[in-house]
């Protein structure tokens, strides 16, 4: 892979080439529509670097096997769809239970059940809320271009062992599938990864490490949990993301984010031009969700308009900012519809 | 000349040491540990122990040593 | 002056475990211990505790040991070897965790060839969660789920895993033995240590099945238990070596 500086790619690709980047070098995958390209991709490229590429027998053995590269100390990751990443939620969990680091990538699609394999943002409580058992969190960040399915992915590890946490990379089969131009320069590697005293290499010149998310005497669940949670404020504190357009004098904000939010972005431009104020509020990092920004925007006469490809999740936490619902107003398509910027505009200035 | 030593608060009496030893030098103590169980003895009678240690390898819970 | 010729193996902690009186797990973490003092590999060895008795053989085990979801034991025992190809990578199952819930996980890091070495405890119950039917519970057997026996329309047959497994050909070496006995221990014992090698040469996947007495949910005597493996156990899971 020459470092040019720009290349036309898809997203599936680059968010494979961003885990690259990162020096992930372990992918344990499972064939879904509409993520293949990605798990082809790092069959590909974890040859050409000398990494580990397992095609699993089930994603539920892949999360498994992430789980044990990441014991083992190595930066992993696993892709997958929607009905996959399903399967892998009794693994994520597992993770979070034993403070491990590991990237998880969701190409969404048309939920629930086999749904279809056309884009969908339903799976954003699966991923924001926790789809698996206990009280925990992944960090979730969601790309809106195949720049950002690089970078982000890149950043992802960064964040991962940072934390000793899992990541989600949060994406649809648009992103996934669309091919754009992508910056690739300097920046685009990781930061020195810092050695890991905890993993299990062996325990040659000190005791033996032990992970495990068992935990049964009196109170020590408790304190892990107690643990977890302040790890959990400090990512809110340092990892929130989002991106803001236009929306310093805004009456209407869009909020949106991933495909939904690029869509939302050229109805902004398209208001502006009918002399309506309109802003964007994008969120990037979904956990930890910009609740403090977006209640900021909202003390005027502000409206906002959240926009999803489902029946409504992410206007839940748009409504916990806001706190007040008579100003938030939600519009979406599901089972893989995809709002079209007509749709969007046309309640946007409903709400006038 | 062989014997063994038997950590009496280890032994939770399953017996199979005493239900293995060819020569019956295993006996079931009518002493409890002190998690009230009554564990295994060993008690040299007119045979001597051949140190074999066929007690100590059928052993659960690593009670037994032997020497010879 | 006499020597000492049996004491605990270093690689095995100084700790009282919390299986019951009679149970051959304990007999089968010694022999783990014994064979990796042996062969010297404490600093290099990686093991995968299953969901199980065995969850909690990290308390007991003096070397870098973790544990995986149920059944899941293979896989993490997979993502550990590709990352460290030189270390010595063992799970440790029970029969459920293998042949029940991960049956996908153990045929599939066999049929990859992975070099890993799995140890497998078949006491044909559930023994954690009180004693229910397991995939290598015999025809007739009283488990809490199969109180009149294990009837054949309802519950099928008992799974003939490793004779499964032997037939792949990224298996290496499968041998099944007991523990019901000195005899059958040392046995036990040499083919844990084949295992081991065999991964240490590189050659692909090897598992030892281990028949172990759940006295407990058998409902009799550790003795007893020990006889019954010898003659209702052994003819339906016969001893020997199934491959290499």
């Amino acid at each position: 892979m020459k470092t040019k500086n720009r290349i036309l790619i898809t997203g599936n690709e680059a968010c494979g080439e961003g885990a690259i980047q990162a020096g992930c070098r372990f992918y344990a995958g499972y064939p879904i529509t509409p993520q293949n390209e990605l798990t082809a991709y790092m069959s590909k490229r974890m040859d050409e670097t000398g990494g580990v590429f397992i095609q699993a027998e089930s994603e539920l053995a892949a999360i498994n096997m992430v789980f044990g590269a990441s014991v083992a100390g190595a930066r992993a990751i696993t892709t997958s769809s929607s009905p996959g990443i399903s399967l892998k939620q009794e693994g994520i969990s597992y993770l979070a239970g034993c403070e491990l680091p590991a990237v998880i990538v969701n190409i969404m699609r048309g939920g629930p059940g086999l749904g279809n394999i056309a884009p969908s943002q339903a799976d954003y409580f699966q991923a924001t809320k926790g789809g698996g058992h206990g009280d925990y969190h992944c960090t979730v960040l969601a790309p809106a271009s195949c720049q950002e399915m690089m970078d982000l992915t890149r950043t992802a590890f960064d964040i991962a062992d940072k934390y000793r946490s899992p990541v989600i990379i949060l994406g649809d089969g648009i992103l996934g599938q669309m091919m754009e131009a992508v910056e690739i320069n300097q920046k685009s590697r990781a930061k020195k990864q810092k050695s890991k005293p905890w993993a299990l290499t062996g325990c040659k010149g000190r005791k033996p490490n032990k992970i495990r998310s068992l935990l049964l005497k009196d109170g020590e669940l408790e304190d892990l949990n107690r643990r977890l949670q302040k790890k959990y404020e400090l990512i809110k504190k340092n990892e929130t993301r989002l991106e803001q357009y236009k929306t310093e004098d805004a009456k209407i904000i869009i909020a949106a984010y991933g495909t939904s939010g690029r869509i939302a972005k050229a109805c902004v431009d398209r208001l502006r031009e009918k002399k309506i104020k309109a802003g964007l509020f994008r969120p990037i990092s979904l956990w930890p969700f910009p609740y403090k920004a977006l209640r900021k925007l909202g003390t005027g006469s502000t409206k906002f308009l959240v926009v999803e490809m489902s029946t409504g999740q992410m206007v839940e936490d748009v409504r916990l900012a806001v706190q007040n619902d008579k100003k938030v107003s939600f519009y979406g398509r599901t089972g893989g519809g995809i709002p079209s910027e007509e749709e969007i505009m046309e309640k946007a200035l409903s709400l006038k | 000349m062989a014997k063994i030593k038997i950590d009496k608060e280890k032994c939770k009496g399953c017996m199979l040491c005493l239900s293995v030893c060819s020569n019956g030098l295993i006996v079931r103590s009518k002493k409890l540990n002190k998690r009230g169980i009554h564990c295994v003895e060993f008690k040299e009678k007119n045979k001597k122990c051949t140190g074999c240690a066929m007690c100590a390898i059928i052993c659960p819970d690593v009670c037994i040593e032997v020497w010879r | 002056m006499e020597k000492i010729i049996f004491k605990k193996p270093n690689s095995m902690k100084d700790a009282l475990t919390h299986y019951c009186a009679g149970c051959g797990h304990g007999i089968i973490h010694r022999l783990v211990c014994e064979v990796i003092d042996e062969l010297g590999i404490r600093e290099k060895v990686i093991a995968v505790a299953p969901v199980g008795c065995a969850v909690i053989a990290y308390d007991y085990w003096n070397f870098d040991t973790t544990e995986a979801a149920h059944g899941r034991t293979p896989a993490v025992a997979t993502g550990i070897k590709r990352v460290y190809p030189e270390k010595v990578v063992f799970t440790y199952q029970g029969d459920g965790d293998l042949a029940a819930i991960g049956t996908a996980e153990t045929i599939h890091a066999a049929n990859r060839g992975e070099n890993i070495t799995v140890i497998f405890v078949n006491n044909g119950v559930y023994g954690m969660t009180g004693g229910q039917m397991a995939p290598t519970t015999i025809v007739g057997q009283r488990t809490t789920t199969t109180k009149k026996g294990r009837d054949l329309k309802r519950d099928g047959f008992p799974l003939k895993i490793s004779e499964m497994i032997a037939i792949l050909e990224g298996a290496k070496y499968i041998e099944r033995t007991a523990v019901s006995s000195p005899k059958e221990i040392l046995r036990t014992k040499r083919a844990i240590k084949k295992a081991f090698e065999i991964q240490i040469k590189n050659e692909g996947f090897s598992m030892v099945e281990v028949l172990s007495m759940c006295p407990t949910y058998w409902g009799m005597s550790p003795e007893d238990s020990c006889k019954r493996i010898e003659k209702d156990i052994q003819k339906v899971y016969p001893l020997g070596v199934l491959k290499g």
